[in-house]
């Protein structure tokens, strides 16, 4: 049972950014019935940006990405909604406007093209816009090149130099071609944990030893750990976390006995600290799962509102019945297209933000793992009824459960080909998706 | 001055040419009815006058202003509503919702509620359907929206393609009698038909076309009345 909500929640999770990498495909398809085969190098584009954004950001305020404020999250997801938005405006309006009236095979295969431009663009490495922090190495006055020479960094002692070299490129733009970790910027802790007890660090031994302030059962089979946080030579808190296991067999601990934990990176950091005993759940619900899956159902439900309530939304179905109409309604058709692919980009970078706060391993931006995820979304899009947008939703999550059980229960190997059996069967079964309506072809 | 001016406009379709030099004048206030067999060139006449087709040569001068080739999204806020061939309703949404479409390019909300109003005085079907997708009604209902529809744009000239198209004889005499009274309420109106019959009883002037030219005009009762129209159009 425990398995299975875990998987629960992971799959809700992962299915929200398939949802939002779907909406994309089946917006597009609404307004133009083409699929948008760059989508997912959008949605990349996205996670990339949000890496390097993240990455200057923290430099700049010189803080460490994984402890840096909440606000940070928000201006790299701002930041990658917007490259995103920019570029998904120029795919549409130089490669996909002068096909308009062109057949439908020919703006798939530009949107193919696209696909790998921006796959190969992203590979290139370009100027870095954060590097490691300079270090400063000793060498012979006499190797010292003539640039190392002019530069204001380097001194010179005699027969020996001290010069300063740069850091190596930790991002650039584009992206480069090697795989990045993504930090996580969302705040994270188990929701659903329960305090044993508290106190302060007494630090008795080298091992941490913690005394404790009421009488505490450890139970066999059960997950205890000890968080507490660092302190700097003043005994201040620094705010930086530290969790550890405890050593202590189960048994019965009387109030004042000391429990033994697994020793702290540094012991002198935490000694006196104040710590909490904390039981870990069966089923730990993580605040980072939440907030992805509350982010990406706020971004669906403005979605909803958007197409369903405005008059722009009114104007994009209008569209998506019949252009020339919308266009007799006093409809711009080409802003109101416009509109929609930059806001499918905005949902695909808001996923390429949330997804990797997940999967934070960043692989470069061609690598076939991204393909994959695209073609994950296209089958969400596809399964829901392409062209819908509850249809999309449905499907997105409906994918993640599929491929997350059937991972689980069945075979990671085969967890791709449940998915695409989906869609087989889907497709055998109702063409035009579960909430789908048939298309009459107009004669 | 006329409101609209058509002069001698040439249009192709492909490598058809659609409009041999057509040339027409609609006056305020009136209605003036363009009638003709099947590919006279009716529907291109209208589609060229709302931009959706760029005429090769020629002009169109509406309201003062030359508009040949402006897109017909940029009509409507001028006061030149198209309702097309086969009325042109949004089906996958609801009657009020292709209302709304109607005033898409208005912002004066009280404005646009009162000639809401109006309209339902005009079709009190529409107001009870309000609800359900335009795609659920029936041939007739869907015509009266779409003209619903293009009232809420406050037209100054209104292009009615084959509004009659399709309907049972009941309901055509029905849409008649609503465009009469429309034009009668101050909307200048200019209304290609098939149905010859109807459309010079309602119409003050007509231009008969044949395969893209002007083959004949006047007044509507004077061309009802003449033989060769009698003999082409009118089944006599």
């Amino acid at each position: 049972m425990s398995d299975f909500l875990q998987i629960l929640i992971a799959a809700v999770a992962v299915g929200s950014t398939y949802a939002l990498l779907a909406l994309g495909y089946t917006l597009v398809y609404g307004v133009l019935k083409f699929i948008n085969f760059a989508h997912s190098d959008v949605f990349v584009l996205g996670a990339w940006t949000s890496f390097t954004a993240s990455m200057f950001v923290t430099q700049r305020m010189n803080v460490d990405p994984a402890h840096a404020p909440w606000w940070v999250g928000l201006c790299v997801l701002l930041a990658a909604i917007s490259v995103a938005s920019t570029v998904a405006y120029c795919i549409e309006r130089f490669a996909y406007r002068p096909l308009r009236k062109s057949p439908r095979l020919n703006v798939l295969i530009t949107a193919i093209g696209v696909s790998l431009l921006l796959q190969n663009v992203g590979q290139l490495t370009g100027p870095a816009v954060v590097r490691e922090t300079p270090t400063t190495v000793t060498k012979a006055a006499a190797d010292l090149t003539p640039a190392e020479r002019a530069s204001e960094t380097t001194k010179i002692n005699g027969e020996q130099a001290q010069v300063q070299v740069q850091g190596k490129p930790l991002a650039t733009l584009p992206f480069g071609s090697s795989p990045r970790s993504m930090p996580v910027l969302l705040p994270d802790a188990v929701l659903n944990e329960t305090t044993a007890a508290t106190g302060v660090m007494d630090g008795g031994s080298r091992r941490g030893m913690v005394k404790l302030d009421k009488p505490v059962t450890l139970e066999e089979g059960r997950t205890y750990s000890l968080q507490t946080e660092r302190l700097d030579a003043s005994g201040k808190p620094t705010g930086e976390r530290e969790t550890l296991g405890v050593a202590s067999p189960a048994g019965t601990y009387e109030k004042g006995t000391d429990i033994r934990t697994q020793p702290a990176r540094n012991a002198k950091d935490v000694q006196g600290a104040a710590y909490t005993l904390t039981i870990a759940p069966e089923v730990p619900i993580r605040l980072l799962d939440v907030l992805i899956v509350v982010s990406a159902l706020v971004l669906m439900a403005g979605l909803e509102i958007l197409v369903y309530r405005t008059k722009l939304g009114t104007a994009m179905r209008a569209i998506s019945y019949n252009v020339e109409t919308a266009q007799l309604m006093g409809i711009n058709v080409n802003l109101v297209i416009s509109f929609t692919f930059v806001l499918g980009a905005a949902l695909a970078a808001a996923a390429g933000f949330l997804y990797p706060m997940k999967y934070p391993g960043l692989n470069q931006p061609a690598h076939q793992i991204w393909v994959l995820l695209g073609l994950k979304a296209f089958v969400a899009a596809v399964v829901g009824g392409i062209g819908n947008i509850r249809g999309a939703v449905l499907g997105g999550f409906l994918i993640a459960l599929v491929e997350m059980f059937g991972a689980f229960y069945i075979s990671t190997k085969l967890s791709d080909v449940f998915v695409f059996a989906i869609l087989i069967f889907v497709l055998l079964v109702r063409p035009s998706g579960i909430l789908g309506t048939t298309v009459r072809e107009k004669v | 001055m006329a409101l609209l001016e058509v002069g001698s406009v040439n249009a192709f379709y492909g490598a058809v040419h659609a409009l041999k030099g057509v040339s027409l004048a609609v006056e305020k206030g009136e209605i003036l009815t363009l009638i003709g067999g099947n590919g006279a060139g009716k529907t291109t006449t209208l589609r060229a006058i709302s931009g959706m087709v760029r005429p090769r040569n020629g002009t169109v001068k509406f309201d003062g202003q030359d508009i040949t080739g402006t897109p017909p999204n940029e009509l409507v806020g001028r006061g030149l509503v198209h309702v097309p061939e086969g009325r042109g309703i949004f089906a996958n949404l609801t009657v009020a919702e292709n209302l709304e479409l109607g005033a898409y390019t208005r912002h004066d909300r009280a404005g646009i509620a009162a000639d809401l109003e109006r309209a339902f005085e005009l079709f009190p079907r529409v107001k009870e359907r309000q609800k359900q997708l335009a795609g659920t009604l029936s041939g007739g209902e869907q015509q009266m929206v779409a003209i619903a529809r293009a009232l809420l744009a406050r037209p100054k000239l209104l292009l009615l393609d084959e509004p009659s198209l399709g309907l049972a004889p009941q309901l055509v005499a029905t849409i008649f009698s609503i465009i009469r009274e429309i034009n009668r309420q101050g909307v200048t109106i200019l209304l290609v038909e098939q149905n010859a019959n109807m459309a010079l009883k309602v119409a003050h002037r007509a231009v008969v076309l044949e395969v893209g030219q002007v083959a004949m005009s006047g007044n509507a009762a004077d061309l009802a009345s003449s033989d060769a129209v009698k003999k082409a159009y009118l089944g006599h």
